[in-house]
């Protein structure tokens, strides 16, 4: 075992133990934080995988806008900060089951032996230019442009909605 | 051992003779460069932590210089070790955290704020070859860790079981979060010139100053910087008068001084980021030959920078929360998309008009017609910001001074709308005499 399978492993489990946090904690500002734990903890696992822009990125978008916005909504919502509310709702029994499912199709998919599929595993070589290339790939109409552009949109849709939403009512 | 190399170098020569060291004792490879790395990350950590022992008795005597005042001047050599003594006090002060407060985030929280400056550093080039660590992704990572900051503030305000705290905190994310977006937005103009987020890289793209090429990003830049700190002008966050000091009114002892330790450093850090990605970083004469000239260099900028942030702390006066927002989301963002739009435009305008490649025009034979252009455009953007700005208020004087009466009407009395307008009103008849 070297140093980067002991860092996953330790990143792997604070992850897991942090989301379990989120959904058990009764407190809703420490199942916020909690979240915010497992959001930075795959932000390491970007790191290991030297995708370095996604784990910038993640910290960005999810912990720096994403999370304070929960944690400000839960702030400014009255009676949610008090520790009474009921942590499940009647469909709890068909979020598990959708749960296990998912787990077991993943494990089945990716277990050696069991999986229909077959894996080549190369070692991870990142091209030294690949923050370049990554740019250059969406506005390459042969790759990703249109995807880009279709995205673009839907996120100016939707700032746009929440300024008519949020605007003065004349 | 050459003195004169270790002069010239002294962080990379020191770290070969003990790499030297290490492997005459018969370390692993491995193992020596994880120890270096710790003592790289250790120094930075204690540059980052000693600084504001001299950052705060700095600040205090220029603010008190401003305004006529001596400031600290008793302990040691012109109250130079003022700080230190003050630190002392701090340390032996009593810990007290308030009842009801949630005390593991109540703890988390200065740490937090603290960290967020310092790993900030590890991208940040002091010369040549003396930089924490290379990360194509540097510029990006400054504005990811300092996010963290935000959080740090966000928990200890909310953690202390205090009102203010928590209206401190609110502000807190009305301000910085906001306040984020322009400064994102101009961070891209000096990423986009230098065709790169290496911080490194940035340094090295600039021949010529960034702040010629783009004078209204380094504005921005800088300003939204400052509100990013949470210094005057935009220090709603402590407002002692209206929420006593805001998100760190419960803290005590040295919890409190973490958070004062993480906002001068802070403001430091705007210093050393502006100097940076807008006045060259560790550029100057010889600056590549000698890397310790490069840390004077640098150093220099920064503090310079630093400088700016505390005249205009003592200078002005803070400003309201509507107006605080209203030149975030109003002015300060729409500015910042032109910005890019004119850089992006010029830069590739120039290659256009004089027919040549682009890989030559962002090389050294263009540079000055480059630079010269840009600044061009920022002037044009500057005249059109200029203008719908003069228009813009004279529309307002007149609505305000012309007609009250038909104003007041028009609006029919709605309290929330008459509020922006309020403010024109107080300000019209101190204004009008001048005009």
């Amino acid at each position: 075992m070297d140093a980067l399978q002991i860092v996953f492993l330790l990143t792997s489990l604070v992850i897991l133990a942090a989301s379990v946090a989120v959904v058990t904690v009764r407190n809703l500002i420490h199942a916020a934080l909690s979240l915010i734990v497992a959001l930075f903890g795959v932000a390491v696992l970007f790191v290991l995988l030297e995708a370095g822009f996604l784990a910038a990125v993640q910290v960005v978008l999810y912990i720096g806008a994403i999370a304070i916005l929960i944690i400000f909504a839960i702030m400014l919502t009255r009676r949610v900060m008090q520790d009474t509310s009921t942590q499940t709702n009647a469909m709890w029994w068909v979020s598990a089951v959708m749960a296990v499912v998912l787990m077991a199709a993943l494990a089945w998919l990716f277990m050696p032996g069991m999986s229909p599929l077959t894996f080549a595993i190369t070692p991870l070589v990142p091209p030294a230019d690949s923050l370049a290339r990554l740019g250059a790939s969406f506005v390459d109409p042969n790759q990703y442009a249109l995807p880009f552009e279709v995205a673009s949109i839907l996120l100016l849709m939707a700032m746009v909605g929440s300024i008519v939403i949020a605007g003065e009512k004349k | 051992m050459d003195i004169a190399k270790l002069l010239n170098d002294p962080v990379n020569e020191l770290a070969k003779l003990l790499t030297g060291l290490l492997a005459g004792m018969g370390l692993p490879s491995a193992l020596i460069t994880t120890i270096l790395l710790i003592i790289g990350v250790v120094a930075i950590g204690t540059f980052c932590l000693l600084l504001p022992l001299f950052l705060i008795w700095f600040e205090r005597r220029v603010v008190a210089r401003m305004q006529d005042r001596v400031g600290p001047n008793r302990v040691g050599w012109q109250g130079s070790l003022q700080t230190i003594a003050d630190a002392l006090k701090l340390i032996i002060k009593e810990d007290i955290t308030p009842i009801g407060a949630d005390v593991i985030v109540y703890n988390i929280s200065p740490i937090l704020s603290v960290v967020a400056i310092i790993t900030m550093w590890a991208v940040i080039p002091f010369a040549i070859n003396i930089v924490g660590t290379t990360l194509n992704v540097g510029a990006l990572y400054i504005v990811s860790v300092g996010s963290l900051g935000t959080l740090a503030i966000m928990m200890g305000g909310w953690a202390s079981n205090n009102k203010y705290a928590l209206l401190g905190a609110f502000r807190t994310v009305a301000q910085l979060v906001s306040y984020e977006v322009p400064m994102l937005l101009s961070l891209l103009v000096p990423v986009i010139l230098a065709r790169s987020m290496e911080m490194n890289k940035i340094v090295g793209e600039q021949s010529i100053w960034f702040v010629i090429a783009a004078p209204i990003a380094t504005l921005i830049f800088f300003a939204t910087s400052v509100a990013e700190v949470g210094r005057t002008p935009f220090d709603l966050l402590e407002a002692e008068s209206e929420i006593v000091a805001g998100f760190h009114i419960e803290y005590t002892g040295m919890k409190f001084a973490m958070f004062f330790v993480a906002e001068f450093m802070h403001a430091f850090t705007v210093g050393s980021l502006t100097a940076v990605l807008f006045l060259g970083g560790w550029r100057g004469p010889w600056a590549e030959e000698i890397p310790l000239l490069g840390i004077v260099y640098f150093m220099l900028k920064s503090f310079a920078g630093y400088f700016l942030v505390i005249l205009m702390r003592a200078s002005l006066p803070r400003i309201r929360i509507d107006h605080m927002l209203d030149l975030c989301w109003k002015f300060l963002t729409p500015l910042a998309l032109g910005a890019i739009v004119i850089t992006l435009l010029f830069d590739k305008l120039g290659p256009a008009l004089l027919n040549v490649e682009y890989a030559r025009w962002v090389g050294p034979d263009y540079m000055f017609a480059r630079a010269g252009l840009l600044l061009l455009g920022n002037l044009l953007l500057g005249l059109i910001t200029l203008y719908i700005l003069s228009s813009e208020a004279r529309r307002q004087r007149r609505a305000a001074e012309g007609e009250p009466a038909a104003d007041h009407a028009a609006h029919g009395g709605h309290d929330e709308h008459g509020h922006g307008d309020e403010g024109h009103g107080h300000a019209a008849p101190t204004h009008a005499p001048a005009h």
